[in-house]
């Protein structure tokens, strides 16, 4: 298996990601990283329902799923790993590994500016990313493959593509 | 009764359709159908159109509760499976075993539900979740 996006979306498994990114890039299997499904049976079967019978879905919390990262990245199935903040996402990096991220969708919160159409942050999300960045990740934020993607720098500015 | 008389009284029921149901989904989805039953059936103000866009999960959860606490609907028809909006529903539905979710929606499937009047509401969603369902037919090329 390999993991072909690393993706921060506060919807977690919703259309664009079963369908705007798994159809092209023929995905069989999601990774979803967060503490409060991990710990909930009837949250992991909500997202269950989600999926089309032929795809697979993991669940781990923040703490666990870098010890798993190794097994997604072998074998001859192609994934999208999910996060639903930036804070667990930057758990991953900091665990090593993650090279890429792909900011798909951070929606109005306490403390955050809207930045794109489809990504709001809070200034600690916006030093978080810098952060992440500085460490030699790639950021871009992009909703769907369709959409130009949206360089980290533009992101902050909020300059739409 | 005349002929007349009975064609009044239907159509003086169509045009007081009270709200039924939802329908939410991605971009223009709800309003495209709910022109759509109008157009064909004059019924379209059985049907309340939720857009969710941009809106966070909890968001399009709480827009959704609001939209059902203040019709007093008990149907939500959705677009996708995997959808926002069918995520959000199944959450609040958690529970309400008077309450229907019917994802995958279609215009036949709605056609079907505005129709329904005799049958409660959760009872004409079930029924039209299963002509939805017969209604795609693929033609040509050997089909």
């Amino acid at each position: 298996m390999t993991l072909l996006l690393y993706r921060i979306d506060d919807r977690l498994i919703h259309g664009q990601v079963v369908v705007g990114w798994g159809q092209p890039l023929d995905i069989t299997f999601i990774v979803l990283v967060s503490d409060e499904v991990a710990g909930s049976d009837w949250e992991q079967e909500l997202y269950r329902m989600a999926v089309p019978p032929e795809m697979s879905i993991y669940f781990h919390s923040a703490a666990d799923a870098l010890a798993a990262l190794p097994r997604y990245r072998s074998g001859t199935g192609r994934g999208i790993l999910v996060t639903g903040d930036i804070a667990t996402m930057r758990a991953l990096v900091d665990g090593g590994g993650v090279d890429v991220v792909n900011v798909g969708g951070i929606h109005s919160g306490d403390g955050r500016v809207q930045r794109l159409r489809y990504v709001f942050l809070s200034p600690a999300e916006e030093r978080a990313l810098r952060d992440m960045a500085a460490r030699g990740v790639k950021i871009t934020a992009q909703d769907v493959p369709g959409s130009r993607p949206v360089s980290l720098d533009d992101l902050i500015a909020g300059i739409e593509p | 009764m005349t002929t007349s008389d009975v064609a009044a009284a239907a159509l003086q029921r169509a045009g007081a359709s009270a709200p039924r149901a939802i329908v939410a989904g991605h971009g223009e989805f709800a309003a495209g159908l709910i022109s759509a039953v109008q157009a064909i059936t004059g019924r379209g103000g059985a049907l309340i159109p939720v857009a969710i866009r941009d809106l966070c999960v909890q968001d399009i959860e709480t827009l959704l509760r609001e939209r059902m606490v203040a019709t007093g609907v008990r149907v939500i028809f959705t677009d996708l499976q995997a959808g926002s909006c069918t995520m959000a529903a199944r959450r609040i539905l958690h529970g309400m075993d008077d309450a229907v979710l019917v994802a995958g929606a279609n215009l036949p499937t709605l056609l079907d539900f505005v129709f329904a009047e005799e049958r409660t509401a959760p009872e004409a969603a079930r029924h039209a979740a299963e002509r939805g369902r017969n209604a795609i037919t693929a033609h040509g090329a050997g089909a």
